[in-house]
């Protein structure tokens, strides 16, 4: 009898074509993670319409010309860009079955990561120093949130960064690793567009008279 | 010093004077909560129910507990929920000349801000994502959720989200400034207390648990469907649902957002929102009502793929216009991300713009429409049977056009210029949540509780509460259509005028006949739990439905079903019930299921525990929580072994006693 539901197609039984004894359905997890970072994209789609509502509301502050020093972002961008290329080394070292190689291409994008947390909170420390601080203008408030919501995020990245490390560690390149490298990946990658787009829109655009 | 500074540090602001022991009606309403509370803890005790409690619902990231569990929160809030409305209709009736009512500003305003916030966040919300919860998976083949325990967690951070709520009954106070909390009055010249930061923190930890939620059922529903089942041969509900989720996650982000935001102003002297330096209040309401508008459709889009089920089971057909309903769906979904500046035309934004989002707001009707076009063909020729979802889905036809014709009108600006903030308006939303959501998901709840709990609802009980819930929602409402058109406002607690008081009482009569409905369906609840063994489902289809959760057994195994079911038309349980479709009794293997963890309930236990903290400016408490939060996360993450297999064994000892129960009963 149970080879009859097996080869449900060859069977007598007009009800075998209603069912199937073994199903297994496709893992959506990266499918669920694309759809939680357009959810996070819409959070900073949020923050970058307060920005261009508020960003050019000085109230007697300073503008982005005054305060922006765009050599230090060109080097923060440098940093991010190249953690996001380091990134894919350790996801090509997993592909080639290297524990050590994703490890180590791993800690790389998390030192170039918090090279650029460094950069970015020197610069809030030396805006605040100044008495620019978010309080001072819409246009600082917005700014602080925009720019401080992606470093926030870095933040958390690094976190996870580290226990990925501990884990891959632990248990090797498995199925379930491999799957939250590739997670933490599309997570990188997407703060890295974010930040071409605070790149262009704030920095850029902003010491534009 | 240093002492002060200590207590400071533990307990922010919070001292014994937020305790409102002054208030006769919280000091009241604190001694019921705390008698039924220790009521029910000592019968928790005496009935060693702890551990099942812990280990069958608490954990369980079973998706049809987790649904039961959002729909009793649901009708817990929802208690709270209509006590506020019975005390402002209670105010309201009194408050006129020299008589101040029994509640003073302070407080009354308190009240209709919890109500809407209430109503909608804990009371809506869970309603509707607790019936997707449960039907969804089953609608669809599968055997839960994509992610199980994202589901528990999403859960859990509701339901925390409400705590918070109801923690600022007796520690503290709610926001005084109404349900979406505009600046400058939510900010923190005019809000300086604890109350706007209530509302904040108790929608920013639910927030999060909504949007995971419309995550994992987007994932579920695009990557789990039962072999064969082609984006148009699912069942309209699931459709909807679909749409729903994408909306959530389209829109909560937003919310999230927008109150950290306020938050941030409130709390680090921000100016997103502040008058002076650059701030922009009217930036605030933008974007509130960007989340705020498709918060509606996220509300009734699933309870009309509620009604299509509902109208094509009891007319005995299938669904008229299929296609063209799937194709309104989507339109609505769509559309409502386009209208939200007709919330506040008054804003002035010119007359191009207001044009702009009066036509979209008023194309709006057009797929609307068409669905209810679909439901009465579909009851055209059908053979109707009138039980009691399909009494709601008839009185939801009626009221619910009402409504939205009323909607049409508030959609023209000049219209809106002279109706905006006016009891017409109330009296309009409440006609399409009252009779679209509120109906819709009453009608499912008397549909798919033979599927939950394995017996029918009771059908008197069912029908007293029908009757008192569409005569009081009209006879509460009505008056408040005519008082709209005299130009009365919203959100006062006293009026001078005498002549006005008439229209109040009917108002509140109209209030005291929903409580009897409420009443009534409460009644129905326990009747029904008395008489289980008279109304018990035996067949697992009790209404001859035409999806596939109704090919399983009601209640359905932990595993929903025994063998994927395969699909070949639309309405596949009715395709296979035509072709004689016999259910397999041997062959059974082991099925791969997911474990129960209570990592969900710890996480939100956490972040609620940051949320207080936040609240109150306890500092320490705050910190600590939110590292004991994130370690708990870490942690979790540790735990390699999710799964296990339910032994082929169990899998035939289940299948064979509802073969027995099925052959004892024909």
């Amino acid at each position: 009898m149970s080879d009859t539901i097996a080869n449900g197609a060859v069977s007598a039984d007009p009800s075998a074509r209603y069912y199937v004894r073994d199903h297994h359905p496709e893992n959506s997890t990266l499918l669920g993670f694309w759809i939680y970072l357009m959810s996070d994209c819409l959070l900073f789609a949020g923050l970058f319409a307060a920005y261009a509502v508020l960003g050019r509301n000085y109230a007697g502050g300073p503008s982005g010309a005054e305060v922006f020093e765009l050599p230090t972002v060109a080097l923060n961008t440098a940093f991010l860009l190249l953690s996001s290329i380091t990134y894919g080394f350790a996801m090509i070292a997993a592909q080639r079955k290297s524990l050590k190689g994703s490890i180590i291409w791993l800690a790389i994008t998390g030192a170039f990561g918090l090279c650029f947390l460094f950069l970015e909170l020197q610069e809030f420390a030396h805006l605040i120093a100044e008495g620019n601080g978010p309080q001072r203008s819409a246009f600082l408030t917005s700014f602080f949130a925009l720019v401080g919501t992606h470093g926030l995020h870095v933040t958390f990245g690094s976190v996870w960064l580290v226990t990925l490390m501990v884990q891959l560690g632990k248990h090797g390149l498995t199925p379930e690793n491999l799957r939250r490298m590739m997670c933490l990946s599309m997570f990188w990658h997407f703060l890295d567009v974010i930040w071409i787009g605070v790149f262009t829109f704030v920095y850029l655009m902003g010491v534009l008279p | 010093m240093s002492d002060i500074n200590l207590t400071k540090l533990i307990f922010g602001r919070l001292t014994l004077e937020a305790i409102p022991y002054h208030e006769p009606i919280l000091i009241g309403t604190f001694a019921m909560v705390a008698v039924g509370g220790l009521a029910l803890l000592a019968a928790m005790f005496k009935f060693r129910l702890w551990g099942p409690l812990w280990r069958d619902w608490i954990t369980s990231i079973d998706h049809k507990k987790i649904g039961i569990m959002y729909m009793v929160l649901a009708i817990v809030m929802l208690l709270r929920g209509f006590s506020d409305a019975l005390m402002m209709r209670a105010q309201q009736a009194f408050a006129f000349g020299g008589n101040a009512g029994f509640l003073p500003p302070h407080h009354y305003d308190q009240i209709f801000t919890a109500h809407g916030t209430i109503m909608i966040f804990f009371v809506a919300m869970p309603l509707v994502t607790g019936l997707m919860n449960y039907v969804v998976p089953l609608q669809i083949g599968a055997r839960d959720v994509s992610f199980p325990f994202l589901n528990n967690f999403s859960f859990w951070m509701t339901t925390f989200g409400a705590m918070l709520t109801m923690a600022s009954l007796f520690v503290g106070e709610f926001a005084r400034t109404g349900w979406l909390a505009f600046p400058p009055l939510s900010g923190i010249m005019a809000s300086p207390d604890v109350g706007v930061d209530y509302y904040i923190w108790s929608l920013q930890v639910a927030g999060v648990g909504t949007t995971l939620s419309g995550v994992n059922l987007i994932a579920t529903i695009v990557k789990m469907r039962a072999p064969g089942m082609s984006l148009m041969k699912m069942p309209v509900f699931t459709w909807t649902a679909l749409c729903t989720n994408a909306l959530i996650v389209a829109t909560f982000p937003i919310l999230t957002v927008t109150l950290a935001m306020l938050s941030l102003d409130r709390m680090v002297g921000t100016n997103f929102f502040t008058n002076d330096l650059g701030g922009n209040p009217m930036l605030y309401v933008n974007l509130i009502w960007i989340w705020g508008h498709p918060e509606v459709y996220i509300l009734v889009l699933p309870v009309f793929g509620v009604f299509s089920e509902i109208v094509s089971t009891f007319s005995g057909k299938k669904l008229f216009g299929y296609t063209s309903m799937v194709y309104a769906t989507v339109v609505i979904t769509v559309l409502s991300y386009l209208v939200w500046l007709h919330h506040f035309f008054t804003m002035g934004s010119g007359a191009s713009v207001n044009s702009f989002f009066g036509i979209t707001t008023m194309i709006i009707s057009i797929p609307t429409g068409a669905k209810i076009f679909n439901w009465l063909f579909t009851m055209y020729k059908g053979r109707i049977r009138f039980d009691v979802p399909m009494l709601w889905t008839v009185g939801f036809m009626v009221t619910f056009v009402i409504g939205g014709m009323t909607g049409v009108m508030l959609a023209v600006p000049p219209a809106d210029f002279v109706l905006h903030n006016s009891l017409f308006l109330i009296a309009h939303f409440h006609n399409v949540i009252i009779g679209g959501v509120v109906f819709g998901c009453f009608a499912a709840i008397n549909y798919w509780f033979p599927k939950a709990f394995g017996f029918k609802l009771d059908e008197f009980w069912g029908r007293i509460s029908f009757w008192c819930w569409l005569v009081g929602f009209w006879v509460a409402f009505t008056p408040l259509y005519i008082m709209g058109f005299m130009g009365i406002t919203r959100r006062m607690n006293h009026f001078e005028d005498p002549s006005l008081q008439k229209f109040f009482v009917i108002a509140a009569i109209g209030a005291l006949i929903i409580a009897a409905g409420i009443g009534a369906m409460l009644v129905q609840f326990y009747v029904s739990w008395k008489n289980r063994d008279a109304l018990r489902d035996v067949t697992g289809d009790p209404w001859g439905g035409r999806t596939l959760e109704w090919s399983t057994s009601s209640p359905p195994p932990d595993y929903n079903f025994a063998f994927t079911p395969v699909v070949h038309e639309s309405d596949s349980w009715a395709d296979m019930k035509a072709n004689h479709y016999q259910r397999p009794t041997s062959g059974f293997i082991a099925i791969h299921m997911p474990k129960n963890t209570a990592a969900g309930f710890i996480i939100s236990a956490f972040a609620a525990a940051l949320g207080f903290a936040m609240i109150w400016q306890m500092w320490l408490v705050a910190g600590l929580s939110f590292i004991a939060m994130l370690a708990s996360i870490i942690i979790h993450t540790f735990n390699y072994k999710r799964d296990f297999y339910i032994p082929a064994e169990e899998v035939v000892r289940t299948e064979a006693a509802h073969t027995r129960f099925l052959e004892s009963h024909v």
